[in-house]
């Protein structure tokens, strides 16, 4: 790959590149050293997971993507522009679920009849057309989601990332929008980089998972996924892949004796 | 010990799930009960205290008139053609100031909560001015000012203008980072920053600022008004002090009245746009 010594510019949109990536926190004290050597190649359109036990430095590598962080050393390179979506939707209050997609739009500069209009048929794509003039309150955890996702999608970024976007929903909601966010990735040809700890949602979803090991954080595992789509949550096809990369994940945290985790 | 058994299994039990609740007539009844209802039992409570007071001839009559001879004088009051003009003053007097205190509160809390510097220097400073009570302002504006509007005018600033900047600063304090964190990504710079996220975001903490300023200049006027005598130019707080001067307690009680009942109606105001604020934003249950 040359992709290293290319300009910015050069980089397809919605390719990711990252080169001996290294994220040291705090100062000489106590550094402590989040992310290290690590390389990640990510194409145009293509579903990524990030597996890995807490800490191992996957929010990290979101917040480097989406330039909320620099590097302490490597390159992080994106093609385009990048929106994120957090465990919360992180909603304002006092906008209602139109007006909160309508501001990303703002924020671009586009006018506001168009942004009346693209705002109401985003809300649509998320199936939240009659609920566009509630306001956050009103709306379940699940539907502030999709408000969330509607967002995403108005701001039109080549590149998605999503920190657990789903891990405080409940299963049945959690397997609505796993069809949701599939369908409105299908329609779009973002590039996601979807952060969690859930295998099996990793499996559902993704093209392909990156298993992370912590301390400090780098790519242990590597599991591509052809399997075709809509894929079932609780299907055995689902479930088998799953339980090997769960075995990865369990070999990894098991080398560490530092981890939050622990076999029996 | 019979009587809260009885009061409470005649009430009807609350139903269990409040989806099942049958609504509207029942919640109408009770905010209206409690709209008209308690004020009215305040009112009754206070007159028959105050009746009590004079029936114990604690002070005599023309010391201290009860209810009805001060209702009365009330009346006489508000029928009085120059009666008008004075609470008018007043008024215009209250809304000036407090709109002056507005403007600069607001442009020395936004300057404060965008410099780390300032806030720094200033933040104490405006939490000291706040504990300072206005009225210590009057000797230093009468000097610098003379006696007349322009004293009364930089005491009623001087005493709204730091709660205002301090509702300011606790509502960018308040404001999570989570809100600030998304502005970014979504792409707002320093100014659409402020427009969008925060100070829409600091407006609940601002109000009560404005609140507290506007209480703060209410007192400082009428500390004013019974200090600085504008011949032809007096306001409520003046007719309250003549009216002592002239041993005309029910005129005085009277006065007083209107007072408490002007400052009533401004918190009314402000605490309705308050409590419409937070309920927009799912912070207060509904009235």
């Amino acid at each position: 790959m040359t992709a290293a010594v290319e300009p910015a510019s050069a980089l397809p949109r919605g390719a990711v590149t990252l080169r001996g990536v290294r994220k040291v926190f705090g100062g000489s004290g106590e550094a402590a050293t989040v992310l290290q050597d690590l390389d990640l190649d990510v194409a145009p359109g293509e579903f990524l997971a990030v597996v890995g036990g807490s800490g191992c430095g996957k929010s990290t590598l979101l917040s480097l993507v989406a330039g909320l962080v620099e590097p302490t050393a490597g390159t992080v390179r994106v093609g385009g522009k990048v929106a994120l979506m957090f465990q919360e939707a992180t909603l304002l209050p006092w906008l209602t679920a139109a007006k909160n997609v309508e501001l990303a739009l703002k924020l671009q500069g586009v006018a506001r009849r168009e942004r009346r209009d693209r705002a109401r048929h985003l809300l649509g794509r998320v199936r939240l057309g009659r609920y566009a003039d509630k306001r956050p309150h009103e709306l379940s955890g699940g539907m502030r989601q999709r408000v969330a996702l509607a967002r995403v999608l108005a701001q039109d970024a080549a590149v998605v990332c999503m920190d657990e976007p789903l891990g405080a929903l409940d299963a049945l909601t959690r397997d609505q929008m796993h069809d949701l966010v599939e369908d409105v990735w299908l329609e779009a040809r973002f590039t996601v980089l979807f952060v969690t700890h859930n295998v099996r949602e990793a499996v559902r979803l993704a093209d392909r998972a990156i298993l992370m090991g912590d301390r400090p954080g780098h790519v242990v595992h590597e599991q591509a996924n052809a399997m075709p789509r809509p894929r079932v949550m609780d299907s055995s096809a689902v479930a088998m892949r799953s339980a090997a990369l769960t075995q990865s994940l369990k070999e990894e945290v098991a080398s560490h004796d530092q981890s939050d985790y622990f076999v029996i | 010990m019979t009587s809260p058994t009885t009061s409470s299994s005649e009430r009807q039990a609350p139903p269990l799930d409040p989806i099942d609740a049958p609504e509207p007539r029942d919640a109408r009844h009770r905010s209206l009960l409690r709209a008209v209802g308690a004020p009215l039992t305040a009112v009754v409570i206070f007159v028959t205290a105050w009746q009590l007071l004079v029936a114990s001839g604690w002070r005599p009559d023309y010391l201290l008139p009860g209810p009805a001879e001060v209702a009365g004088r009330l009346g006489g009051i508000l029928a009085d053609p120059e009666f008008w003009p004075a609470l008018a003053r007043t008024v215009s007097r209250a809304v000036i100031g407090f709109a002056v205190a507005a403007l600069i509160g607001t442009a020395v809390g936004l300057a404060a909560a965008g410099s780390a510097l300032l806030r720094a220097s200033i933040g104490s400073l405006i939490t000291g001015l706040q504990t300072m009570p206005s009225v210590v302002w009057f000797p230093l504006a009468i000097l610098l000012l003379g006696l007349g509007e322009q004293a009364i005018a930089m005491v009623v600033v001087l005493g709204a203008a730091p709660s205002i900047a301090n509702g300011v600063l606790s509502g960018v304090d308040q404001l999570p980072p989570a809100y600030v964190r998304l502005g970014r990504v979504l792409g707002a710079h320093r100014v659409s920053l402020y427009t969008h996220i925060v100070i829409p975001g600091a407006l609940p903490a601002y109000v009560a600022g404005l609140n507290q300023g506007w209480a703060f200049a209410w007192r400082s006027l009428m500390a004013g008004e019974l200090l600085v005598v504008i011949p032809g130019a007096s306001g409520l707080g003046n007719r309250l002090g003549f009216s002592q001067e002239f041993g005309d307690a029910a005129g005085l009680l009277a006065h007083m009245i209107v007072i408490l009942v002007m400052g009533m109606l401004a918190d009314r105001l402000f605490s309705t746009w308050s409590h419409g604020l937070r309920r927009a934003r799912g912070l207060a249950a509904d009235r």
